[in-house]
This record gives C-alpha cells, sequence and structure tokens, in this order.
C-alpha cells in the first residue's frame, strides 16, 4: 500500500469555485495532483446522485464546493445545495457512506490559497483512510456499472 | 459516430514545461471517437487557430476538445475559431491543462498523467454537446425610471437624450426629491436648489420623458426587455389638464397648520397644496386625510376659488399599464428621525433637530427664509452643536455601517451657520473625519481654520434641558476622555441615512435583492455596480448605499448608459445554456409530472406553467416550462427535479455522468 495514490472528484461551481482554482493556478500554489474537477455552473446544479456515481467509479474522496453563502452568482442556488446537503449527508450515513470521504466547502473566487489547502488536506485525510474498496465492491466492482440514472 | 479533435496547446513553457504534451495528445489519439489529436506551441496563436479550422474542415470533426489554459480565459476564443470553421461553438469544450495542472503540480508522469485523465473527461463530454444556438430575445425600447430624485432624474434624463422613451414614476406631488430640500451643497457650497430645478424644468419638458408624480408603482411581471409595469396614479383631486397652477385654491383652504414634509416637519402647508413654489409640475394635489372636505363632508372653498373649475373631488386612482424593456431603481433614502435617541431627549426637545431640518433652517426656500433661528422661539441661536454619527456606525442602535454624507454636510453646516451667525460658535462632536473625495477635506479644513467651528472628537453621552438651554455632555477622546459640556441653543443631529421604510416591499415587487439594512443589492460589488441579479433591472443612487450627490449622479449616468447600451439593439443574444423540460411525443407529452418543485427552487421566476391541451380544447396536463430569456443557467431545478426531466443546456446529466464515468 506504500504506493497509493487516492483518487479524488471535486465538483466545483463555474464562478467561485473554479475560479479560486483558477487563481491557484495563476499564484502558482503547488498542491496535491490527485484531484479531477468537474466543473458545473452552480453548486446547486450538483445532483447527489453524480457523488455515489463518484464513489461508484472508484473514487476514494468527493469534494463539493461553491461561493460562499450569500455570494452565489445565482443569488441562491448554494444554499440549495447546502440545504440538500445536510438532507442527503444523513442518508449517506445511514446507508453506509463513509462520511470522512465527502468534504463540502466554500473557496471563494480569491481564494486560491484555500482551494490549495482544501486538496492538499482533503488527499491527506483520504490517504490516510485508505483506498475506498468497500463501497465499489457493493455495486459490483470499480468503474464496472453506472449507477442508473432515470 | 463522434469524430472528436483534441488540440494540446504547450502554452510555451507554461505547460510544456511541466506536461508532456505530446504524450497526453498521443494518448488522447487513442481515446474511442478521436480522429485527430496534435500538440501545438501556442493553439490561442492564429496559427494554432488555424491548426483547428483546417483539422474541423478536412477531418470532419463533430467536437473539438482543446487542452490548454482555463475555458474562462480563452473559451469564447477557441469557440469562435469553430465557428469560423462551421462547428457549431457550443461542440467545443476546453481541459485545463495550465491552471488546473501545469501550473499547481511538479513536472512528472503523475502530472501528465492527470492531464490525460482531464483531455479524457471533456472528451467523453463533448461526444455528447448539442449543438446550441444563442437566445434572442426581443427590446421594448422604452425604460421606467423609479424615483424622482436626483438619481432618477439623472438617469431619465440621460436616457432620453440618448434618444429612448423614459418613464419616470414619482410618489410625491413633485419631482425633486431630498436635493430639492437641501440648501448649498458641498464642497462647493453652491444652491441645490439652483442646480436641481432647471434638470427638474427639462424632465418636464422633454419630448421622450413621461412624467408620472403622485404615482406608484404596482406591479412588475416579465422579464429583461419585455417588463409590464402597473403604476398607480393616486387621486390628485385636480384635472391636471385644466389647472394653471395659480394657486388660489391653495390660498382659500381651510386647513393651514398641517406639517410640511418638504419643510422637515418645520414649516406648515394647506390641504391643497404643492410641496415647494418650484414644484415639477405646479399643480396641486388635495390630501384627502387632512381636508375639511373629505373629513366633514363640506367646505369646497378651493372648488369656489379656482378660476379653471379644475377641483375634482371624486377623482379615482387610476391604474395604467406601461411595457418597458428596462427599469431604473433610484427610490432613494430616508433618515432617522430625532425620535430615535432617547439619549438625546426622544424628539421632544424642539431644538434638537436633524440634518434634513438644518437645511431647510439654511435655505432661502425654508420656512426661515435662511435665517437660522431655532424652532422653540424662533431665536437665532449664539451656541450650536452638531453631532455626527447620530445613529451611524453604532450596533447599539442596529446600524453598523457609516452614512458617508454626515461628515461633510456636518462640515456645511456649521460653515454655513457661522457665516450666517458672526457672533456664533458652532461645534461638532465626530467619531472620525470621513473626508474622502475631491475637495472633501479641504473643505472640512476650511471650517476648521477660517470658520473657526470647534470639532470634538467625542460622543455625547446625554442631553438635557435647563434654563432654555440644552446642556450637551460628552468627553473629549483626545484629551484623556475629558468631559465636556456645552450649553447650546440648538443641537443638529447628523442622524443615521437609511434606506426606505418600503425598501423590502418594492424589492419583492421587483424580485430584487437587498441586504441586511434593507439597502438593494447591486449584481457584483464592484463589477457590476449599476446592475442588478434581476436581468434588465439597474439601481443609482441612494437606494443602494449611501451615497452623496456626486455618486449619485455618476451610478445613475451608469446605470442610464447600460439602459442606452441595451436599447441600442433590436435584440438580445445571450448563451444558450439555460434549463429546458423535456418533451416527447404524444401520448407521453413529458415526464415532467407538474410537481412545480422547480418552481420554487428557481431564484429567477424562470419556471412558467405550460398546458397541454388536447385537440378539442381540454386539459390534458399542465407541466413545467422553462422561459428561456428568463432562466439564467444555474441547474438548480436540474438537481431538484423528481423524475429527471428538466435538464441543463451544455451541462446535461448525460454529459456530466460521461465525464464522471471516464475516470
Amino acid at each position: 500500500m506504500a504506493e497509493y495514490e487516492p483518487k479524488i472528484i471535486a465538483f466545483v461551481c463555474n464562478w467561485c469555485t473554479y475560479a479560486g482554482a483558477d487563481l491557484t493556478g495563476t499564484s502558482r500554489i503547488h498542491y496535491a495532483p490527485n484531484v479531477r474537477v468537474v466543473r458545473l455552473p452552480c453548486t446547486g446544479r450538483i445532483d447527489f446522485m453524480l457523488i455515489l456515481q463518484a464513489f461508484g467509479q472508484g473514487a476514494d474522496g468527493v469534494i463539493v464546493s461553491g461561493c460562499h453563502p450569500g455570494d452565489c452568482h445565482y443569488t441562491a442556488g448554494n444554499f440549495h445545495a447546502r440545504r440538500r446537503w445536510m438532507l442527503f449527508r444523513r442518508l449517506l450515513d445511514f446507508v453506509g457512506v463513509d462520511m470522512r470521504r465527502v468534504t463540502f466547502s466554500w473557496v471563494s473566487a480569491a481564494e486560491g490559497a484555500k482551494w490549495a489547502e482544501l486538496v492538499n488536506s482533503v488527499v491527506a485525510d483520504v490517504r490516510k483512510l485508505g483506498p475506498y474498496e468497500e463501497f465499489p465492491q457493493r455495486l459490483g466492482g470499480p468503474g464496472q456499472k453506472p449507477i442508473e440514472v432515470a | 459516430m463522434p469524430r472528436i479533435g483534441v488540440f494540446i496547446c504547450h502554452c510555451g513553457e507554461n505547460i510544456g514545461a511541466t506536461v508532456d504534451c505530446a504524450a497526453v495528445a498521443q494518448a488522447a489519439g487513442r481515446l474511442p471517437g478521436v480522429v485527430h489529436a496534435v500538440d501545438y506551441k501556442y493553439m490561442c496563436s492564429d496559427p494554432g487557430q488555424s491548426l483547428i479550422k483546417e483539422a474541423i474542415r478536412e477531418k470532419r470533426l463533430t467536437g473539438v476538445v482543446v487542452g490548454a489554459c482555463s475555458p474562462r480565459m480563452h473559451e469564447p476564443t477557441f469557440r469562435r475559431a469553430c465557428a469560423e470553421a462551421g462547428l457549431n461553438p457550443f461542440l467545443c469544450e476546453m481541459a485545463n491543462l495550465r491552471e488546473h495542472c501545469s501550473w499547481v503540480h511538479e513536472k512528472g508522469e503523475v502530472t501528465t498523467q492527470k492531464a490525460i485523465d482531464l483531455v479524457r473527461m471533456l472528451v467523453e463530454k463533448v461526444k455528447r454537446n448539442r449543438p446550441l444556438t444563442p437566445i434572442r430575445v426581443p427590446i421594448t425600447k422604452r425604460a421606467l425610471v423609479l424615483g424622482g430624485g436626483i438619481a432618477g432624474i439623472q438617469a431619465a434624463l440621460d436616457i432620453a437624450n440618448a434618444g429612448h422613451k423614459v418613464v419616470l414614476v414619482e410618489r410625491d406631488p413633485s419631482i425633486g426629491g431630498h436635493m430639492a430640500q437641501l440648501s448649498e451643497t458641498f464642497p462647493t457650497l453652491d444652491c441645490s436648489q439652483c442646480i436641481l430645478t432647471p434638470r427638474m424644468v427639462e424632465v418636464a419638458q422633454h419630448p421622450n420623458i413621461t412624467l408620472y408624480t403622485y404615482s406608484e408603482l404596482e406591479s412588475l411581471d416579465g422579464f429583461i426587455g419585455n417588463f409590464r409595469a402597473t403604476i398607480r396614479k393616486k387621486a390628485r383631486s385636480v384635472d391636471e389638464s385644466l389647472c394653471t397652477g395659480c394657486g388660489a385654491c391653495i390660498q382659500k383652504c381651510a386647513q393651514k397648520k398641517i406639517p410640511s414634509e418638504f419643510n422637515a416637519g418645520l414649516g406648515r402647508r394647506t390641504a391643497i397644496y404643492v410641496p415647494f413654489p418650484q414644484a415639477v409640475p405646479n399643480k396641486p394635489v388635495i390630501d384627502r386625510a387632512r381636508c375639511t372636505y373629505y373629513k366633514s363632508g363640506r367646505c369646497k372653498l378651493c372648488e369656489k376659488a379656482c378660476p379653471t373649475k379644475a377641483i375634482r373631488f371624486d377623482q379615482e386612482d387610476e391604474l395604467v399599464t406601461i411595457d418597458v424593456g428596462a427599469v431604473v431603481v433610484a427610490t432613494g433614502y430616508d433618515v432617522k428621525p430625532t425620535s430615535f435617541f432617547p439619549e438625546y431627549g426622544y424628539g421632544e426637545y424642539k431644538d434638537v433637530i436633524t440634518g434634513l431640518q438644518f437645511e431647510r433652517l439654511a435655505s432661502a426656500s425654508g420656512p426661515t427664509l435662511g435665517e437660522i433661528r431655532r424652532p422653540s422661539d424662533n431665536e437665532v441661536p449664539k451656541k450650536i452643536v452638531f453631532i455626527a454619527c447620530a445613529g451611524s456606525r453604532d450596533p447599539a442602535k442596529g446600524i453598523h455601517y457609516c452614512s458617508k454624507i454626515c461628515c461633510m454636510y456636518t462640515a456645511k453646516h456649521a460653515m454655513l451657520y457661522s457665516h450666517k451667525v458672526h457672533d456664533g460658535q458652532a461645534y461638532v462632536f465626530y467619531m472620525d473625519i470621513r473626508a474622502g473625495g475631491k475637495m472633501y477635506e479641504e473643505f472640512v479644513r476650511r471650517a476648521v481654520e477660517e470658520d473657526h467651528v470647534r470639532y470634538v472628537r467625542g460622543r455625547v453621552s446625554r442631553i438635557y434641558q435647563k434654563d432654555g438651554k440644552l446642556i450637551v455632555k460628552g468627553v473629549d477622546t483626545l484629551l484623556n476622555s475629558r468631559p465636556v459640556e456645552v450649553e447650546a441653543d440648538l443641537v443638529v443631529l447628523a442622524t443615521a441615512m437609511t434606506a426606505q421604510p418600503d425598501a423590502e416591499e418594492l424589492a419583492q415587487k421587483l424580485k430584487v435583492s437587498y441586504d441586511g439594512d434593507k439597502f438593494l443589492n447591486e449584481a457584483h460589488p464592484k463589477l457590476r455596480p449599476v446592475e442588478m441579479n434581476t436581468a434588465g433591472i439597474f439601481v443609482a443612487g441612494a437606494c443602494q448605499a449611501p451615497k452623496d450627490i456626486p455618486e449619485t449622479v455618476a451610478q445613475a449616468s451608469g446605470a442610464a448608459s447600460k439602459v442606452a447600451g441595451m436599447f441600442s439593439r433590436d435584440e438580445l443574444s445571450r448563451e444558450p445554456v439555460v434549463a429546458v423540460v423535456n418533451r416527447q411525443p404524444p401520448p407521453v407529452w413529458s415526464t415532467c409530472v407538474g410537481c412545480f418543485l422547480c418552481e420554487t427552487a428557481c431564484a429567477y421566476q424562470a419556471i412558467e406553467r405550460e398546458e397541454i391541451r388536447g385537440r378539442d380544447g381540454s386539459l390534458i396536463r399542465t407541466i413545467a416550462k422553462v422561459n428561456e430569456s428568463v432562466c439564467q443557467g444555474c441547474g438548480t431545478c436540474v438537481a431538484l427535479c423528481r423524475s429527471k426531466s428538466i435538464d441543463l443546456q451544455g451541462y446535461t446529466n448525460e454529459q456530466v455522468y460521461a465525464e464522471l464515468l471516464a475516470l
């Protein structure tokens, strides 16, 4: 397990966190290369089935990040995301998803350093937890079958 | 079969030094559906773009992925290149190999692998992209300006002078707003009315401006370019077409002791009145709550006095509906009354007045004709105390913010007083002097150095009456908090500037957001200062935040130029990243079940109800429909939809899941 590299999938909004991650780049702040970013217009767009799908694809950790509350480019999308998340995390917890592997955060377009810190801390945490094999196994092995989406 | 082209940019050394671009292109070339994959030094340069265009034509590409910088940087560039080569621009995606990869990771295999992953995700996405066309929205080239203060006047004149029709709505009987009440203006001490009233007349006479005074917005429906406003014209009880503004009615009116709003309660007016002699329009209204006839059924003295028979006791409110393309909100501010301050006498001391009341005392058109005389006994005050930050910057009073104009107008008041009462002494109690602005600091220094106004840094804790004087107790924090006591004849409170009492109600009518202090929110605090988050609605003046006249006028002109810019085109064109509800052939029609959860999630009121009817006109189902000219494309409705019937163009479920499945 010495060579284990966690696989992190990040769902971010276009206006704050994606721009914040761009700023990390322009500031040349280095961070762990384990993250793959999926760009969406708004955290409000994040259907939490996407999180399950990410784990189904063998992700060891998931980051969800958008604009700070009150700063949403679309007025209230992040509030919807937050409210939905508060409900959904209880369901995830109930069905046995390891909640330590899902990180919900706010990173603004001005917080390049925070994005790097966020990714590094999530990678470090998930590295300690080890690969998330339990979840994909339930779905028939890593990367095998997509969860049915209507 | 998809035919995808992948173009990997080195960005000089920016990507090339860390990521093995050739390897990325090679790996991309092996992805299913990719028929063309190359790398190049500068993809955004002219030869780079030509590379893409040629490939689109020669390889008949159905989709393009450019692995380069952030899409926030060059997505428009590459989409334009695709469009020029005949490929729908929305079939082009960018993988962010620079900001998200080469700039933030070390050189090595892992980084190259990440670049390959990023490209693969976007290749899978672009395979599922659909050609989209920009949405076109027609524009009604008429603007609605709410509020006839200096902000509304400036905005209306600028839009009208640009050649567009304007409807200006003011709820008071005259336009002019607070600026008409002011005596002189800082830092030049030019007379407020002298610079304002010509503008008011210009508004009334402008062929492009329709003026509705004594009127209020009843409702606003529609969306950018296509609003429908309903305006309530309150009954003036005077036929404006017949009234000549002679004023005979006003002289005869039996009610003469009504506190005048224009004089901030310091003067008196009649029940049939014009707020001030320079009013525009100069036609009276009857204050029905105060009029003897409406109270007792008898009087009608004004009717007898009117030479043109213009009095209409039976006039009713009238609702007018107007189509407009844009709205400028310029509804202004209010100030806290003296009754807000228990420590300064709850408004019970006649000689403790607000800054606005002092403006009326100092104004040549005011109740004392410009002489400074205190309200209680009409004497000229020999000692006057001005208290800055009365309420402002005081969390205990629930007002955290700085009212911004008080430092300047307090200096102006003290200066005007010194000019008018040569043997008097003015004191100013202040917290800090905030005199940022052209010639502002110089102005305050002039008050101190030339007009010998005594500035005391410290708060006033209490005011009480003693032997006909007002005892002002405070401390001088610059002298070790030594107690200071002034026996004043008149005290002027620079009371906090607040939002209009009904600002919240207005914001809800307009569906725009407002802050905790009920000031309206601009779309972006730095980059979009005159737009509001609802497209097509703009903001100007102190309804957005406390601000002085120059700033208000600048913002009003900014809002007006935004409106004029919008009206310079016949239709609006916008990105087609909007939500759509699926439609299917009968008998399914749509998988939408009509729960309208999406309606509650939408911050823009973009969800409409569509009725599906049979040939006989009977209602089959009601399903959701997205008004694409209102939808902003956040996708909150998509995530909420139980039956997955609504999807976001450009970020469809199919596309996003495909990205995930590529990992």
